[in-house]
């Protein structure tokens, strides 16, 4: 009968919309991550790191996708339908260095993806490495960066020759989404109090409004402290006593300039770990430095930035032994000064490049391999 | 190389005539948290030793709404030309009709350049050695032009004006310092790759006003790049130029590597106008009146401020009495490690400069 028809055809359908909503796709326990190995140094720090994580036995399979740029119907700029497909399915991200390409007419990848997940927080722990020295000993704080409005909406004008006006676009729902991010985190990882960062004295309405939202989410929030403060008082701060700061939540400019000053702090992009989140649970997690092209397949980059972030994503994922086996691991290869000292120089300071031959990343890799044996 | 020179490289620069005998007025803004502490014993270090200038004090309340203030202060640097000022509180939870006074003061008088020179000082002890860096920030437009609205409720716009006039401004003005100074590099500093067309302006200006002055090296580096090389190498830099907000950032960075907002001044040139003050602008509200403040970088200030009037002995007589009481450990305050008060770091410098100058009191 029909009615029989109907119903049997709606519960099919049901059913369908049921299993796409998993958040994740499990097969014998394991975890789907799509990784995304990037340009440049890229490949070879990508499968350094899965090389590590097979060693260390975490349960995840890897699915690898390629963002190149391509032209979408409508004539919009998009990535690959597969890797979006992908990423919506697995949810979780690893990603290595991509390519800005100049002229070549379409966006950056990085805005592209940020675009298409709506990737709202930036975060990037700032935690000093034992065994790698920088004038800053005992760091251990986390950026938190509104990625999506800010100074960075790119909206600009010429309004006369001569006199240009570039628009800093600030929106409630986007101030209290971070704002809320920002008091999760603290709660989830036990930090103790979360700092908004703003030039309110100057910026009245703007950096108003979103500091207005963070003393609002804060209400919710009794357990973590809130405290307020200018941008300049934190940067003066941070190069006198980086140890005063915890969580620190800020609009898109303010976080771009602190989250590298913090990276700087303890060593520079080539150690630090960033984690962007998504609405709909999606996380992307990747390393922040350059593609670093001259030395590409030469097995001298250092991996460093894109395992820390890979043990974020564990941690993210909820697999805390095996994020703090890797991350002893990584640790004491970098304490081992004979491995460490070569792979730094690079990747460490954008602008220095030190070319030496050595087969650095098998080193790296054995050193952790050997770590995990001893277990 | 400690500050010895006329800050100001306007070649054809006059400094304000002295008159009444051969004494200058300079308005004086006491401002809140320490500055009115601070700019006391500027007051009492002149007198000491006898420097011919009076200061007419003029007082900016930052509790009232008017603007009768503030406009009187500014009337009142016009006629001087030459001001020295404590920070003005600004209450950000005021509603945005009430403005910065400190802004106000700066683009009624059209201070365009903002000039703080930061060196390691002997004596003090930092993380970094070795820094010997100036930096130029643009001082009236920027992000710093208050312009915001809310065109939808919840959406709010803020607008970063960039002009060709003021970046080829402020870049002139840079080159000429440079030269002046005899350095041999000038960085531009800025964020073009995303604000393309606003710090791309500013960026190309400094390019077209670099063609004018093969002598100097000139380059430029992102804002981001700059805090991280800041942190870890600051000895790469030497002359820095950038739009308002950037400057912010650096100085504040720069201040803090060489020791902390309490040892390092600030001038606010303009055309016809100058008003000096510390160069992180803090107005130090939890430790005032409390005799721990440092007074370093108040006055060095009044000493850029004696050499912009021309009166450039008296300005390194009391320069290097403040060197020579700094090298000591135990005349240190609470900012720099140390335990000693305002007073006592004042008194010692008083009398240093008893020890060398034949320009005394005979009141200590």
């Amino acid at each position: 009968m029909a009615g029989n028809a109907w119903r049997s055809t709606v519960s099919r359908v049901m059913g369908a919309v049921k299993s796409q909503t998993q958040p994740r796709t499990f097969s014998r326990g394991m975890q789907t991550v799509t990784i995304i190995p990037g340009d440049g140094i890229g490949p070879e720090i990508s499968s350094a790191v899965i090389k590590i994580f097979e060693a260390a036995k975490v349960p995840i399979q890897w699915e690898e996708r390629n963002v190149t740029a391509i032209k979408g119907p409508g004539g919009k700029w998009m990535i690959p339908p597969e890797a979006k497909e992908s990423m919506d399915k697995s949810k979780i991200g690893l990603k290595g260095p991509l390519k800005t390409p100049i002229a070549a007419g379409h966006p950056s990848m990085n805005l592209l993806l940020r675009k298409t997940f709506d990737l709202y927080a930036n975060v990037r722990p700032c935690v000093s490495i034992e065994g790698y020295k920088t004038p800053y000993t005992d760091v251990d704080l986390v950026t938190i960066r509104e990625n999506t409005e800010g100074e960075y909406s790119g909206i600009e004008h010429v309004i006369v020759d001569g006199v240009v006006q570039s628009i800093k676009l600030i929106t409630e729902d986007a101030s209290r989404r971070i704002a809320e991010y920002a008091f999760e985190y603290a709660r989830n990882n036990q930090r103790a109090s979360v700092t908004a960062v703003h030039k309110a004295n100057i910026m009245r309405m703007s950096d108003g409004l979103f500091l207005r939202k963070c003393r609002e989410v804060a209400e919710n929030f009794k357990d973590v402290k809130f405290t307020e403060m200018y941008l300049d008082t934190v940067c003066l701060n941070m190069v006198q006593d980086p140890t005063k700061f915890d969580v620190l939540v800020m609009p898109n400019l303010y976080g771009d300039i602190l989250s590298d000053l913090c990276a700087g702090l303890i060593g520079g992009l080539g150690v630090t770990p960033s984690g962007n989140i998504g609405a709909n649970g999606v996380a992307i997690f990747e390393s922040v430095h350059g593609t670093a092209p001259d030395i590409a397949g030469k097995d001298m980059a250092n991996p460093t930035a894109l395992l820390l972030s890979a043990v974020m994503m564990l941690r993210h994922m909820g697999l805390h032994g095996h994020a703090k086996k890797i991350e002893t691991a990584c640790f004491d290869t970098i304490r081992d000064k004979k491995v460490w000292s070569r792979a730094v120089q690079y990747t460490a300071l954008k602008k220095n490049p030190v070319s030496e031959s050595v087969t650095l990343i098998l080193l790296f890799i054995g050193i952790c391999l050997s770590k995990f044996n001893v277990v | 190389r400690l500050l010895t020179m006329n800050d100001s490289p306007i070649s054809a620069h006059q400094p304000p005539p002295a008159k009444y005998g051969g004494r200058h007025t300079v308005t004086l803004i006491p401002g809140d948290g320490i500055g009115p502490e601070l700019l006391n014993h500027v007051r009492e270090l002149f007198r000491f030793c006898c420097v011919p200038v009076d200061f007419e004090v003029v007082t900016v309340d930052s509790s009232v709404v008017s603007e009768d203030e503030i406009n009187n202060a500014v009337t009142a640097i016009r006629r001087n030309g030459v001001a020295l000022k404590g920070n003005i509180e600004t209450n950000h939870n005021l509603p945005p009709s009430h403005k910065s006074r400190n802004n106000l003061l700066r683009t009624s008088l059209d201070l365009y350049a903002n000039v703080m020179h930061c060196q390691t000082l002997p004596g003090v002890q930092t993380r970094h050695k070795d820094i010997d860096i100036i930096i130029i920030r643009e001082n009236t437009e920027g992000e710093y032009s208050s312009l915001e609205h809310e065109n939808v409720p919840g959406v709010v716009e803020s607008l970063k004006i960039i002009t060709r006039v003021n970046s080829l401004r402020i870049a002139e003005y840079a080159f000429k310092l440079a030269r002046e100074k005899g350095r041999r590099r000038v960085t531009a500093v800025h964020k073009a790759n995303i604000m393309k067309l606003g710090d791309g302006l500013f960026l190309q200006c400094c390019k077209e006003v670099a063609a004018g002055y093969p002598d100097i090296a000139f380059d430029n580096m992102i804002v981001d790049n700059t805090t991280m090389q800041l942190v870890s190498k600051p000895q790469q830099f030497d002359v820095m130029v950038m739009p308002n907000l950037y400057g912010n950032v650096v100085s504040n960075v720069c201040a803090g590597l060489v020791g902390g907002p309490g040892l390092v001044p600030g001038a606010n040139y303009g055309k016809n106008y100058a008003v000096f003050e510390t160069a992180t602008r803090n107005t130090g509200k939890s430790i005032a009146n409390k005799n721990v403040a440092n007074p370093t970088a108040t006055l060095l200030a009044s000493c850029l401020m004696l050499d912009h009037l021309g009166l450039v002995d008296y300005a390194s007589m009391i320069r290097k009495a403040i060197f020579k009481t700094l090298s000591e450990t135990r005349l240190h305050t609470a900012d720099i490690g140390g335990l000693a008060t305002t007073s006592e770091v004042v008194q010692s410098i008083m009398r240093e400069v008893q020890k060398t100058g034949p320009l005394t009191s005979e009141y200590i």
